[in-house]
Parts: structure tokens; sequence; C-alpha cells
């Protein structure tokens, strides 16, 4: 721990570093920085950059220093890949000037750092005002004082050793390796730290502690003249906890079944193209609810600012979509929320200082609602006036390091579980010509979220509500409304389950999130599958 | 001057060298200033400039291994990175497959780094957006959006073998999308180089402006075989799919495009038209990328796809070792070359085929093909007697790169498209769109 007296003699050598975007002190920029900072020495370095931010002009400033560690471990059979643990730590300030943006990252965690960091932003939003550009306006902030959150974790992944996590991977490969013709097993384990501080000119001083866990694992089984290979992957799903949340999936147990399922597949039967009825399992159907319904209703797409990169939506202009179009049936629900317990998008406080709400983006199957941040929600006065609602961000803002600029990010977004209580058991045996689908397998869709293409790790078939084997070579095509509105049949509470993706990409430079989606297994009618099978 | 000189970049590896007790070391360094400017809705959106520095540890006690890194370059933050790294690894199980570090190398000098592309300012970023920005306000109905993105990096490499490397590079990343107000239309532009004077701004503007108004209100044509026309752009989000699978391990063990069925790999076969080739060559004026690869090997130019007969494949040093034969690295750039046509006499001589501006959201279906699905995007249109004759719809392919390149009809002269790719524009017969997309 460095010492206060030497944080600040450190901080004496780093002066005036950045002029323009441009380093003109190389040497001495690179040298001394920072060590670990006391708590108090982070809430300085916020409060200056804040109050600097302020006198130098900005209606409105944040400042975030974050702390984002990543472990993995990865192993192939019985032996390591690699073991990495990266830190970075640093400082990202933020002023709205005369209704500009203008945004620094420095990893100089001193005084003079946050001096230059300041200059650089309140320069940048200065040169980036155009004659005749429409100024940000944003909706109203929140003082929520000195405040601290801590994501729903009980054992920090840090706190075990990486030979205990190698360990319990080995035993889990040994066991899949077991099964005849699997001849490839790789797994890993993925941990995320992320210590955020921020501070505001609304006055919020903000601490949040943030743990995700993952285990990819993967087995391949290869037929014996090596004329095809098969794999099972995607078995465990990440999730906002900790180390305990690895221990529950009891891997070595289930390894054997994994493998299994990938020596199957190479005898399955291929796909015969057509219609049939799909039922779709919790770890499958999230990342169809991410692509389709997640990424359509996020409010800056509709507006146009991904347009050169993730693309715009089929759902805008708002004006003429909210309210109006029916996404499926009455029984369809979506939530949007960031405070579901486990959920990977799960947080205090998002990174405009805001404290996200819950709600509806599809109400009882009609397009009801996007989602905000500060910046974009005041575009939906007009929807929330109708509603009777205050004009309020959903608290969706989230940057991915301190070096990025915070923009709207999805919060989890999870389909309600039908009022009766089915099972996924129940819905194949109401089921007499279908496929039942587990897990992501390849997915892809376009720029607005219309024509979707998905396959899955593991696909039965269904006869006369009864799985009678595997199925290969299986993706199904969809066209967003349409998809949603042949929902037929949803599993009921007791059914509800969770996906969720760790590297969701969206913006420019290019950021990553995670965020969960928690849903119920759903059946959906006479979807148009495709056997992707071909070989010329 | 690069953010960082020689000498410094090495002081700070070798200090950090010394504070090393595993048998081996190796720390690879990143510093850089990263500016970016976004614009959308005919605005600048959000700008940022950034500054940072990783330091990556690794270290090795015999076979056990392990990587920390770390942006504290303080003696105290580094002594933590370096203690982490060798706890991990005194941790971590042996790794069979662990090979020594690479010693001291000589490599082809590769001058990357450019004094305009530096000094460029925020003002002079706001300038190039202006560019796109008063280009579409002008022209009136029109909605642009887009990113600039400079950077000025240094990145160096040096162990406890004696290894040292250093490469500073400058880039600048600029593309942006148009499109009309009544949502039916939407074209793309992009450009790129190391050096700022080379970026032409309003040409990448004046393209995505043009593609936008020629692109509205899009028919509907049926899926099914088509011949398409690929821009540069297009070719390469495909064509370079095909180096994702050049790893001889993979195709040894049966899980590969290029496993031979019974064993072995396909090496020596003719697997595509026999026009084209694919090279690797980081010094080639088309590319201008690092001389030596992540462990410090001189990247060699290497030729993969000869006429049309896959000639290497990728060797890792373990893989090298265990099957007798010399390392060979990963492709690093990709250029493509077997014709010398351009775009336009491309497109010229189509009698009917669909011209691509660029793909997206590509993702594998089935590896042992090398079947990728993905969409086309911001400019399709159908070619007629050699001329654009109307927009189309958008459509999903379901097409392996291995079987497009076995069906080419014409072939242009390669053209940067990134940092690590040239490709040329392609002509391509029965390519298989499966579906329509409503999406503009």
């Amino acid at each position: 721990m460095t010492k206060r007296r030497e944080f600040l003699r450190t901080s004496a050598a780093a002066a005036g570093l950045v002029v323009g975007g441009r380093l003109i002190r190389p040497a001495e920029a690179w040298a001394n920085t920072f060590a670990e900072l006391a708590p108090s020495d982070i809430e300085t370095l916020l409060l200056q950059a804040v109050d600097a931010l302020k006198s130098a002009g900005a209606s409105f400033a944040d400042a975030r220093i974050g702390r984002y560690r990543r472990q993995t471990v990865a192993t192939r059979e019985q032996q390591i890949v690699n073991v990495v643990d990266t830190d970075s730590i640093g400082l990202g300030v933020r002023a709205l000037v005369r209704g500009t943006w203008g945004f620094a990252g420095t990893r100089n965690l001193t005084p003079d750092g946050v001096t230059a960091a300041v200059r650089e932003a309140i320069a940048i939003a200065n040169a980036n005002r155009l004659p005749g550009a429409a100024p940000v306006i944003l909706a109203p902030g929140e003082n929520h004082g000195r405040q601290t959150w801590k994501s729903a974790y009980v054992t920090d992944p840090w706190d075990i050793p990486v030979e205990e996590k190698a360990e319990l991977l080995f035993r889990a490969n040994a066991e899949a390796a077991k099964v005849p013709s699997v001849r490839f097993v790789s797994s890993g384990m993925s941990f995320v730290k992320e210590e955020k501080h921020y501070a505001n000119t609304d006055g919020s001083i903000l601490s949040q502690t943030i743990i995700r866990s993952d285990l990819p694992f993967n087995v391949t089984a290869v037929a014996s003249d090596n004329s095809d290979s098969q794999s099972r992957g995607n078995v465990v799903q990440p999730i906002g906890r900790g180390y305990e949340y690895i221990l529950a999936q009891d891997v070595v147990n289930n390894a054997r079944h994994w493998g299994e399922q990938a020596a199957e597949k190479l005898k399955a039967k291929s796909v015969e193209a057509g219609l049939w009825d799909l039922v779709l399992h919790p770890s499958h159907l999230f990342l169809t609810i991410h692509e389709s319904i997640g990424h359509s209703t996020e409010l800056d797409r509709a507006l146009g600012h991904e347009a050169n990169m993730a693309g715009t939506s089929f759902l805008a202009p708002p004006r003429e979509k909210l309210g109006a179009v029916r996404l499926g049936p009455d029984f369809m629900n979506f939530l949007g929320n960031r405070s579901e317990e486990g959920g990977c998008a799960t947080i205090g406080f998002d990174d405009d200082g805001i404290k996200p709400d819950d709600f509806l983006i599809v109400k009882n199957g009609m397009f009801n609602d996007y989602q905000t941040t500060r910046e974009l929600a005041p575009s939906l006065d007009w929807w929330y006036q109708r509603q009777n609602r205050p004009l309020r961000s959903h608290g969706n803002c989230h940057a991915d390091s301190w070096s990025s600029v915070q923009f709207q990010r999805m919060p989890n977004v999870s389909l309600l579980p039908g009022e009766q209580e089915r099972s996924w058991d129940d819905l194949i045996a109401a089921t007499d010509k279908g496929i039942a689908m587990l897990s992501r397998g390849t997915y892809s869709i376009d720029q607005q979220r219309y024509n979707g293409q998905f396959g899955a790790q593991v696909c039965y078939e269904i006869r006369g509500g009864k799985i009678v084997g595997q199925l290969k070579d299986v993706a199904y095509v969809m066209r967003t409304p349409d998809f949603w509105n042949a929902l037929d049949m949803l599993g009921g509470r007791g059914s509800y389950g969770h996906g969720a993706t760790f590297n969701d990409g969206k913006g420019e430079p290019g950021q990553t999130s995670a965020v969960s989606h928690f849903c119920p297994p759903a059946r959906f009618k006479n979807q148009r599958v495709i056997n992707t099978g071909r070989t010329g | 001057m690069p953010v960082m000189t020689r000498d410094e970049a090495q002081a700070l590896i070798e200090r950090v060298v010394k504070m090393s007790r595993a048998d081996e070391i190796q720390v690879s360094l990143g510093a850089g200033v990263e500016n970016n400017i976004r614009f959308a809705d005919n605005r600048i959106t959000t700008a940022g400039g950034v500054n940072d520095l990783d330091v990556r540890v690794f270290s090795a006690f015999g076979r056990r291994h392990a990587v920390a890194t770390t942006n504290d370059v303080t003696d105290e933050g580094l002594q933590r990175a370096v203690r982490q790294s060798e706890a991990l690894a005194r941790l971590a199980p042996e790794n069979p497959e662990k090979m020594p570090l690479v010693g001291p190398q000589t490599y082809k000098e590769v001058d990357g780094h450019f004094g305009s592309t530096a000094g460029a300012t925020a003002a002079d970023r706001a300038q190039a957006a202006g560019v796109t920005l008063s280009a579409a306000a002008s022209a009136g109905g029109l909605k642009a959006a887009g990113i600039l993105l400079v950077n000025d990096r240094v990145n160096a490499l040096g162990n406890s073998a004696g290894l040292f490397a250093y490469r500073p590079s400058t880039s600048v990343d600029f593309t942006t999308t148009v499109r009309t107000n009544d949502g039916t239309g939407s074209g793309w532009g992009g450009a790129n180089h190391p050096d700022w004077t080379k970026v032409n701004f309003q040409a990448a503007s004046d393209t995505a402006i043009a593609k936008a108004r020629l692109s509205r209100n899009p028919v509907r044509i049926e899926p099914g075989r088509y011949t398409v026309v690929l821009e540069p752009q297009a070719a390469a989000d495909l064509v370079s799919l095909v180096a994702n699978a050049f790893s001889a391990r993979s195709a040894m063990e049966g899980r590969s495009a290029f496993s031979k069925p019974g064993g072995g790999t396909k090496v020596g076969e003719q697997i595509m038209d026999q026009r084209v080739s694919f090279i690797s060559d980081a010094s080639h004026p088309l590319i201008l990328g690092s001389p030596y690869d992540n462990d410090g090997r001189p990247v060699q130019p290497r030729t993969w796809i000869e006429n049309g007969v896959l000639r290497n494949l990728d060797y890792s040093p373990f893989w090298a070792q265990k099957n007798g034969v010399p390392v060979i690295g990963t492709s690093g750039s990709l250029i493509m070359t077997g014709g010398t046509q351009s775009l336009a006499d491309i497109i010229a001589s189509t009698e009917r085929g669909v011209l691509v501006t660029r793909f997206w959201y590509i993702r594998p279906v089935n590896s042992r093909t090398l079947l990728y699905t993905g969409l086309t995007r911001d400019g399709t249109f159908l070619i007629e007697d050699g001329r654009i004759a109307r927009p189309v719809q958008n459509m999903r392919f379901n097409e392996s790169p291995l079987f497009m390149l076995g069906k080419l009809d014409a072939v242009g002269a390669p053209v940067r498209v990134s940092n690590s790719e040239a490709m040329p524009a392609l002509r391509v017969r029965d390519f298989n769109f499966a579906s329509v997309s409503d999406a503009v």
C-alpha cells in the first residue's frame, strides 16, 4: 500500500503530460504514476476531477476510478494451456460542456494526472462543438450521497488457488475423455472482478464491487476415420456470482454425460429441412432473446447512434413503434432490470450515477419501452407523459473499463414465466413433431434484428410427445416479430432458467458487456428449419 | 517521435526481467495513446483520448508457467505483477507442451510509425469527422454515423533469454455509414492507413453517401444461387476466414477443413481456383505490419496457397518439434492475389449479379466445411448488363469461403482493407443466399 506521502511525492514528477491528445514528455509520462491507493486517495482524486471539470465549464461531469481484474485458467485434456491474471486501473473523466461531451482516460492516478485528463476532456468537448448541432440534454440526475454496493458472491475466486481450479478441470476432462470416440476436451474458468468508484456533479460518491464467473467446457468426438467431428460445449452459463457457483455446477459428475452427447451426435440423423415446432431450453433461448428483443429495444440503436457498427433497429422510429407494435401473444412479457440476483448486468448504480429500475420492455405482447441512459431518455418524454410516468433514465449506462466512454448497454432482459406451472418435460410431452434445442450454437442476426439464424449444441427430435434421438445440422431461420408471435407455450416459474454472455460487443471503439437473460422453456409453432450439413 | 523510445522500452523491460526469481521470464509491453471521435445523427456523439500502458509478465519454473498483466509501472506495481505471475506459475500444473523462450533475433525493418498520425490533434480529428458530417448535411435527407480511431503505439518484448524487440506504430481507421432519412437506404465507406495523409476521408464519405442514395427502396429478389461481385471489404470478410483454419495441429487431429479423411492434411492438394494465391508478408507496402510475432520470432513472408494448391499450414513450436519440422508462425497478415482488374472492370463485365459492399454478423456453422452464415449490409445492388441496375434487399448467406474460392469468375488486384489484410474484388458463381432480410 502506498502511503499518502509517497502518493503525493510520486505525483509531483508527472506534470503536464497530455496536450491536445499528444504526449509531450513521454519518458515522464510512463514513469511514476500510482501504486495501490487508499479509499480516501481515490475519493480525493474523484472529487478533484469533478470540481475541476465543473470549474472549467461543465454543466455535468463525472469521474470513474476503476480496477478491473480478470483471471483465466485454460486446460486441455490433462494439461494446462494457460493461466492469465490481468489487472488494469485508471481514471476516466467525462464532461458535458455547452451541450457537447468530452472524455479522457489516464492511468496516471495522481493530482497532476487528473489535471491533465480534465484539461484533455474539456479540450475535446470544445473541439467537437459543431455549428448548428443540437445540444445534449440529460434526464434528471440523482444525488445518492455516499453508497457502496456488492454483487451476489459468497467466495471471491481470487481466494481460491489456481491449482485447485486446474485440478477440478482436469478431473472433469478425464471423465469426459472416458467416453469412446471423445478425443479432445478443452475447459477453463474465467473470472472478473471490478472495483468501481464513481463521483459526479450531482453529489453521488458510489463504490461498487462486482464479481462474475464462467466455466467454458467443450468436448469433441471424432469419427474413427476422421470423416466427422462433433462437439458439445456451452454447458455452464456465466453468472454474476463467485466461486461457489462453479462448485455447484458439479462438472466432474456431469462431464461424462456431455461427452456422451458429443459422441451421440456423430451418429445423429441429419435434420430434414422444413417446418418444425421448436421447444427451446432456457440455455438456448436466452441468446435468441438477447439478439432479437434485447438489441432491438436499445434506444441508442433506434436513434441511429450505432448505425455504423451494431446497427439500428426494426423498432424505430420510437414515435411510430412504442405502444403500437405487437411483438407476441398477450401472455408474453419482457422485463428489463439490473436487480436480478446473479444477473451479469446486475448493479447497484449505473455509470450515469442512476439507480436502475425494473421496466417492462414488452407488456402483454405489446412493445412498451426502450433501454435508456440519461442522455437518451429525454427523447421519450412524450411517451412517459402519455403514461403518467416521470421522465427518468432506466439506468442502462455502462463502460467496460475506466478507459472507455460510457454509453447505453443492455440490462438483464428476461422473458417472464407463464402463469401455468409447466415444465420442460411438459412442453415436450405436448408436442407431436418438434425439435428440442439446448445451449447456444451458431447464431447470427441482421443489423436491424429482423432475420436471425440460430443453432444449438444438442437437438433432440420429438415425435408423439417423446424424445426419439439426436438430430444434427439443425438451424432455424426466424423473423423476429413472426417468431415471437408463434410462441404458444411457456414454462412456469418452476422451470425458470437463465443464460448469459460475458462478451456482448457494441460501440466504437468496441466495448464488451456481460448480460444475463432469465426465461422459462418455450415452444414456437411451425418454424423454418434448415439443414446446415451441405458439402458443396 | 514514438510514445516511448527504444531505450526507454528496453530499460523498463530490463527492470522487470531483473525482478524475476523464476527460471524464465518474458515481458511484453504495450504503450500508447488512442484517440477517437464518434459521430451519429449528423453530430459528434462521443470523443475521447486515452493513454495507457500494459506490462504482461510471463514467468516459468520448469514446465509450470503463468501470466500476469498490470498497467501500474511503479516499482511496487511491477514487483506485484512479477510476484503474481510467479505465484500462479508455481501453483499451475506442468504443461508438457511448454517450449523454451526465443533468444536474440534479427528483424527486417518495417516502418509503420508516421509523424503525421502521431501529431493529429483533437481539432484535426473533429475536422476529419466534419468532412462526412458536412457532406451529408449539404446533400440533404441523410444521416451520417461513423468512427475515427487514431492510435500511436509502441510494442516491445524482452526476455531472460536475451531477446529484445521493439516496434512503434501508428494507425488511422475511419468508417462511416450514411442512411437516408426515410430509412430505406444505407451506404458504407471506409479508409485506413498508418499514415494520416494517406487516409482519404472525402472519398470514403462520398462512397457512403452515393451508396445510401442509390440503395433507397430496395426490391426483393428470391433467395437462391447468384453470381456475386464482392467488393474488397466483402471479399476480406469471407476470405480471411480461411486463414483461421491454417492450424496444422487441428488438421492432423482430424477436426479441421484441412483434415484429410483417413488421416493427414490436405497440404499439396488443389483446394481452390488455380488463379488464387494467399501470402502473408508484414513488410508488404499494403500491410506494414509487425516484423515479429508474440513470442519474438521473426515473421517470414509465407505462401499459404499457391495457384490454388495448399502449400503450408502453421506449426506451433510444440507441434513443429513433435513432428520434426520447422516452426511456421500464424499468418498475421493476409494478401490474396490472382488478378489485376479493378472493381469497376469486374462490374462492367458482369451480365447479371449481386454487388455486395460488406457482410455482417458472420458466424461459423460447420467447422469441417468452413460453412459460415452472415448477411449483406449497407449497399447491396443488382448488376445487369455491366451496370448497377437497382438496389436489392439484404440477404443471408450460408456459404463456405472454400467452396466460394472454387467458383471464381473474376479476380481483381488486392487493395488494403485493414491493418492486416489486402484483398481483391471478386466475382463468384452460384453463391448461396439462403433467406431475405427486411433490414436496411
